[in-house]
C-alpha cells in the first residue's frame, strides 16, 4: 500500500505526560535500586584496592570455611522451613477448602496472625517457650525426663521460620484448591476415581502452581532474613555475615558484597525455577456461575482428628505471640514454665522512652506505604492503558526488586550514599528519608501488582465511556479510573504499611541513631539485653497490635466500598 | 416499560449527516478497514450489519475516536472529526457492556457528561430529568447500576449518552446482553426514540433480523469491506454478491458455466440440466446461480420455469412451509413449499425436478 506509506502519521502518538512519567519512575527506579543493587554487584567483582575486575572474591569465599558452611547452613534451613511449612500449612488448606469444617473462618483468619508480627520479634519469645530451660521442655523433662532440642542452633530458626512464613503457602495453596472447578473433580468421580488417588491425581496435581508459588516465596525470604538468625544467636548463616563483615569490617570489606551477590543469585534461581515450574499451567478453571471443588462433611472420628490436628496446629502458630504477651507482663520469667509474677511496668517504660520509635514507625512506613501506591499506580497505568515506549522496563526494574534482600538493598544504599554528603557534612545515606525509600522500594513489586490487579478489573469501556461524553484523559483518571481503583490502592497501601512498618534488614544498616529509629529497630535494640526484654516484648506487642488495626481498618473499609459499589462490571 | 412520547426538554438539534472518504485501518500488518467510503443521511436509522471480526466495530469505535486511521476522513455534520480526540466529538456511544460506572448513581451517572460540558447546575439536573424522564427510568435516578435489570442498564446507557445531545448516536450491539423477549422490545423503543429525536444513528450488529426491523439502510461488511450499502428489502432482493445473499436470508448456490452467446446464453449445471439467462443479465465471469427457495417449486414445473432434475434428501416441516433438501448434480438445494393440510408430501429418495422461474434468479461472483 504506497498510498499509505506516503501518508504521515496524522496523530502524535507521544504524549508528553506519559514520556514525563515515565522519565521520573525511571529515574526513581535507576537511583534507588539499579545503581544501589548495581553497585553491590559490581563491587563484589573488583579487586579491594585496585579496583580491577577480578574472580578472586568468590574464589575466596569458598576457599574459606566459615562461608561455605554458612552458605549450606543458609540453603538448609531454608529448604527445611519449606517441609515444615508445608506441614503446617496442608492439613488446614485442604480441611478449609475440601470439608465443612466449622472452623474454616478462623483458620483463615489466624492463618494471617503470623504475617503481621516479624519473626525476629517472636523468637526471644519461643526460646522462653521451647528452649532448652523453656516452658515445655521444662515439662518433658519433669514428666518423661526428656528434652527436644527445638531451639538449638538452626533447628531454633527454622521452627522460627516456619511458624512464620507458613502463611504464604497457605493462602496460594487454598486459593488454587479453591479455584478448582467442581466439573474437574466430577469428571474424576464419573471415571471411577475417588478419595485419596483423586486427591493425589486430580486435585494435588492442580493445585501445584499455587503451592510452587508459596514455597518458592517461603525459600527465598527465609533465604534472606537478617534479624531471625542473629536474635537467635546463629551467625554461621549467609545473611548474618554479610551484615557483619560490613559492620564489623567496614564498608570496603568485599565479603560482604559477595555474600549479597549470592544472595541475589540464590532468590533469582528459586523465583525462577516456580516460575519455570509453572509455565503454562495456569489451572485457574473456575467457570463462569460454577463454584470450587466439592465440600464434604466429615464424621464424627473424622471431626474428632481433625479439630485435634488443627487445635495443635493453631496453637503452634500462636506461640510466639502468647510467649511475647506473656513476656511483655512478665517481671521475671526463667527456669520456670510461667513467668514468677506480672506487672504493667514495661509498658509504662516503653511509653516512656519509646514513643519516639512509634512515631518513626508510623511516618517512615507511610510515608514508604504512599511512594509505592503512588508510583505502583502510575506503572499499572502505563502498562495496561498507554503504548509508551519504556513502560515493560519500569514494570521488569520495579519487579527486579524482589530479587534484592533487604540487607542487600541496605549494603548498596551505603556504598553509594556514604560518600555523598549534604552542605553540612552528613552522608545522604544516614539520613532517615533512607529508610523511607529503602522500604518503598522493597516493598513497591506487591503494590505494583495489587494496583495492576485493582485496575485490570476496571473494564476500559468504562473509560471509553467516559471520553466519549467528553471527558479528557486526565479528567477520565480522576472521575472514573481512581474512584473505582480506591479498594486496590488501599490493598497495596496497606501491605506496603503492614510490612514496612516490621522490617528490619535494611532498616539495621542504614539506622544511625536511636532517635531515627523505627519499632523493629527498637525491638531489636531491646531484645539484645535480658532485661530489656521485657520492654521489648511490650514494644513487639505494640508493633503487631499496631499492624492488626492498620489491617483490620482496611478491610472494613474496602468491604464497605465494595458493598456500595456493587458487583462491577 | 412505555417510554414518553415527547422528548421533554431535549432540544433535537438538526440532524446531521455522515460522510466517510477513504479510510484504511490497520492493526500492525493486519488491515481491518479497506478503502471505507459512506454516506450517512442527516436523521437516518443505519445499520452496520456482518459477522464478527468483519470489521463493524471498528468503524464504529474509529467515528467514536477510539480507533484512529492513518489516512480518509470521516466527516460528521460538516465538521472532520478524524483529528480529534474522543472528548471533542460531541459523538454520543452506547457500549455493548454499557459501560455504566458502578460508583455513581444513576442520576451521577447521566449527569457526568453535562458536568465535563461545564453546564450550569441547574442545567444538568434539568436535562438528566429530562433523559431519565425520555427512557421512563426517573424514579431510579437514585439507584445504583448494579441493582438494575439489564434492559435498566441498557436505558441508562442510552440516557447518559443523549443527555449530552450529541451530533449523532452510536449504539454498538445494543441489544446483544438483553434476553429475547425484552430484545424485540427495546429494538422498537430505540427505533421510537430515534425517530423523535431525529437523531442520525448508527447500529452495529451481527443480527440480520435487527438490521431489518429496525433500520432505513444497512451496509454489509466483509473482510474489512463494505459489501454493499442498500435498503432491507433491496439488499435481500437485489444482493451485489454472494455474501450478501448468503449472508441475508438463505440462498441456494449453484456452480456452472455459461454455453452459447447473445440472446441464446444458457447457465449449465453439470448434472441437472440448464437455464436459460434472460436477455440483458450481466452474468460476471465466475459467477454462480443464486436462488431463495421460495422462488422454486418441486415435483410440477409452471409454465416458462425450467426444471433441474435432482433427489429428494430430506425434508423438514416448519408449521407454514415444508423446506425441501434435493441434491442437484453436484449441489444440494432448498425449496419451500407452502403447506396445506392434506398435500401429500415427497419421500426422502424420491427423483423429483426442481422448477425454476429464469427471471427469478440471479449470477453473482464472490
Amino acid at each position: 500500500m504506497a498510498s499509505v506509506a506516503s501518508i504521515p502519521f496524522r496523530r502524535v502518538t507521544a504524549k508528553p505526560g506519559q514520556i514525563a512519567a515515565v522519565a521520573l519512575i525511571g529515574l526513581f527506579l535507576a537511583i534507588f535500586l539499579i545503581v544501589p543493587a548495581g553497585t553491590v554487584i559490581y563491587t563484589a567483582f573488583t579487586e579491594k584496592g585496585t579496583g580491577a575486575l577480578t574472580f578472586v572474591n568468590f574464589l575466596d569465599f569458598f576457599r574459606t570455611d566459615l562461608f561455605r558452611r554458612s552458605f549450606f547452613n543458609s540453603v538448609y534451613v531454608a529448604g527445611m522451613s519449606v517441609v515444615w511449612a508445608t506441614l503446617i500449612a496442608l492439613p488446614l488448606a485442604v480441611l478449609t477448602t475440601r470439608f465443612d469444617f466449622r472452623g474454616s473462618m478462623v483458620i483463615q483468619t489466624l492463618g494471617f496472625v503470623p504475617l503481621i508480627m516479624p519473626p525476629f520479634v517472636g523468637a526471644v519469645a519461643m526460646q522462653l517457650l521451647f528452649g532448652r530451660n523453656g516452658t515445655v521442655n521444662l515439662m518433658l523433662y519433669d514428666w518423661f525426663g526428656v528434652r527436644i532440642p527445638f531451639m538449638e542452633g538452626l533447628n531454633g530458626v527454622i521452627f522460627v521460620q516456619s511458624l512464620h512464613y507458613f502463611p504464604f503457602i497457605l493462602i496460594n495453596l487454598s486459593t488454587s484448591l479453591r479455584n478448582i472447578d467442581r466439573s474437574m473433580e466430577e469428571a474424576a468421580q464419573n471415571l471411577g476415581s475417588s478419595g485419596f488417588r483423586l486427591f493425589r491425581r486430580i486435585v494435588f496435581p492442580l493445585s501445584m502452581p499455587g503451592y510452587l508459588a508459596g514455597a518458592s516465596l517461603v525459600f527465598v525470604k527465609v533465604f534472606d532474613d537478617l534479624a531471625t538468625p542473629l536474635l537467635l544467636n546463629v551467625k554461621d548463616m549467609l545473611a548474618p555475615q554479610a551484615y557483619l563483615r560490613v559492620t564489623s569490617v567496614g564498608l570496603t570489606d568485599p565479603m560482604g558484597y559477595v555474600i549479597s551477590v549470592i544472595l541475589i543469585i540464590v532468590s533469582v534461581f528459586a523465583m525462577w525455577l516456580s516460575a519455570v515450574a509453572m509455565r503454562g499451567k495456569d489451572y485457574s478453571t473456575v467457570q463462569r456461575g460454577g463454584g470450587g471443588l466439592m465440600r464434604r462433611n466429615l464424621s464424627r472420628g473424622e471431626s474428632i482428628v481433625a479439630y485435634g490436628v488443627v487445635g495443635f496446629i493453631l496453637l503452634l502458630v500462636l506461640s510466639p505471640h502468647i510467649g511475647l504477651l506473656l513476656l511483655s507482663f512478665a517481671t521475671v520469667w526463667s527456669y520456670s514454665p510461667l513467668p514468677d509474677d506480672f506487672t504493667m511496668v514495661h509498658y509504662a517504660r516503653v511509653f516512656d522512652e519509646s514513643s519516639i520509635y512509634i512515631k518513626n514507625t508510623l511516618i517512615y512506613a507511610s510515608l514508604a506505604g504512599l511512594i509505592d501506591v503512588v508510583i505502583g499506580g502510575a506503572i499499572a497505568y502505563l502498562l495496561l492503558r498507554t503504548k509508551v515506549v519504556g513502560r515493560r522496563w519500569l514494570d521488569w526494574a520495579a519487579t527486579s526488586a524482589l530479587a534484592i534482600p533487604g540487607v542487600v538493598l541496605g549494603i548498596g544504599y551505603l556504598r553509594t550514599f556514604y560518600g555523598v554528603t549534604l552542605p553540612d557534612g552528613t552522608p545522604l545515606a544516614t539520613l532517615w528519608v533512607m529508610v523511607v525509600l529503602a522500604l518503598a522500594i522493597r516493598r513497591l513489586p506487591y503494590a505494583l501488582r495489587a494496583c495492576y490487579a485493582a485496575l485490570q478489573q476496571v473494564s476500559e469501556s468504562l473509560e471509553e465511556a467516559a471520553e466519549n461524553l467528553g471527558a479528557t484523559k486526565q479528567r477520565t483518571i480522576r472521575r472514573i479510573v481512581l474512584p473505582l481503583m480506591t479498594g486496590g490502592l488501599l490493598a497495596g497501601f496497606v501491605t506496603s504499611f503492614s510490612t514496612a512498618a516490621v522490617e528490619l534488614s535494611a532498616t539495621l544498616m542504614l539506622i544511625q541513631s536511636n532517635s531515627d529509629a523505627p519499632i523493629a529497630y527498637g525491638i531489636y535494640v531491646f531484645m539484645q539485653s535480658p532485661a530489656g526484654r521485657g520492654p521489648g516484648a511490650a514494644l513487639g506487642v505494640i508493633a503487631v497490635i499496631m499492624v492488626a488495626l492498620c489491617t483490620l481498618l482496611s478491610h472494613y473499609v474496602i468491604e464497605r466500598r465494595q458493598k456500595a459499589i456493587g458487583s462491577a462490571k | 416499560m412505555n417510554m414518553n412520547t415527547t422528548t421533554a426538554g431535549l432540544a433535537p438539534s438538526p440532524a446531521k449527516a455522515i460522510s466517510i472518504r477513504d479510510v484504511n485501518l490497520f492493526y500492525g500488518d493486519l488491515q481491518v478497514l479497506k478503502d471505507i467510503n459512506l454516506d450517512i443521511q442527516p436523521g437516518e436509522f443505519f445499520a452496520f450489519l456482518g459477522p464478527s471480526g468483519c470489521g463493524k466495530t471498528t468503524l464504529l469505535r474509529l467515528i467514536a475516536g477510539f480507533n484512529t486511521a492513518r489516512q480518509g476522513s470521516v466527516v460528521v455534520g460538516g465538521v472532520d472529526v478524524l483529528d480529534m480526540p474522543p472528548w471533542k466529538r460531541d459523538i454520543g456511544m452506547v457500549f455493548q457492556s454499557y459501560a455504566l460506572w458502578p460508583h455513581m448513581t444513576v442520576a451521577r451517572n447521566v449527569a457526568f457528561g453535562l458536568e465535563e460540558r461545564r453546564l450550569p447546575r441547574a442545567e444538568v439536573e434539568r436535562r438528566v430529568d429530562a433523559a431519565l424522564n425520555l427512557v421512563g427510568l426517573k424514579h431510579l435516578a437514585e439507584r445504583r447500576p448494579s441493582q438494575l435489570s439489564g434492559g435498566q442498564q441498557q436505558r441508562v446507557a442510552l440516557a447518559r449518552t443523549i443527555a449530552i445531545e450529541p451530533k449523532v448516536l452510536l449504539l454498538d450491539e445494543p441489544l446483544s446482553n438483553l434476553d429475547a423477549k425484552m430484545r424485540v422490545e427495546v429494538r422498537r423503543e430505540l427505533r421510537e426514540l430515534q425517530q423523535r429525536l431525529q437523531l442520525t444513528t448508527i447500529f452495529v450488529t451481527h443480527d440480520q433480523e435487527e438490521a431489518n426491523t429496525v433500520c432505513d439502510r444497512i451496509a454489509v461488511f466483509n473482510e474489512g469491506r463494505i459489501q454493499q450499502v442498500g435498503t432491507p428489502m433491496g439488499l435481500y432482493e437485489k444482493p451485489a454478491n454472494l455474501f450478501v445473499a448468503n449472508f441475508l436470508g438463505t440462498a441456494n448456490i449453484l456452480d456452472g458455466h455459461v454455453v452459447g452467446a447473445g440472446a441464446d446464453r444458457l447457465f449449465e449445471v453439470p448434472g441437472a440440466g440448464s437455464i436459460p439467462i434472460p436477455a440483458g443479465t450481466s452474468v460476471p465471469r465466475g459467477a454462480k446461480l443464486v436462488f431463495r427457495p421460495q422462488y422454486a417449486t418441486i415435483g410440477s414445473v409452471a409454465p416458462g420455469a425450467v426444471a433441474l432434475a435432482g433427489t429428494v434428501t430430506h425434508r423438514e416441516f416448519l408449521g407454514a412451509t415444508v423446506r425441501y433438501g434435493v441434491q442437484v448434480g453436484t449441489a444440494s438445494v432448498l425449496v419451500d413449499v407452502p403447506f396445506h393440510s392434506g398435500d401429500a408430501l415427497l419421500e426422502t429418495g424420491t427423483r423429483t425436478s426442481v422448477g425454476l422461474q429464469p427471471s427469478s434468479a440471479q449470477w453473482l461472483a464472490e
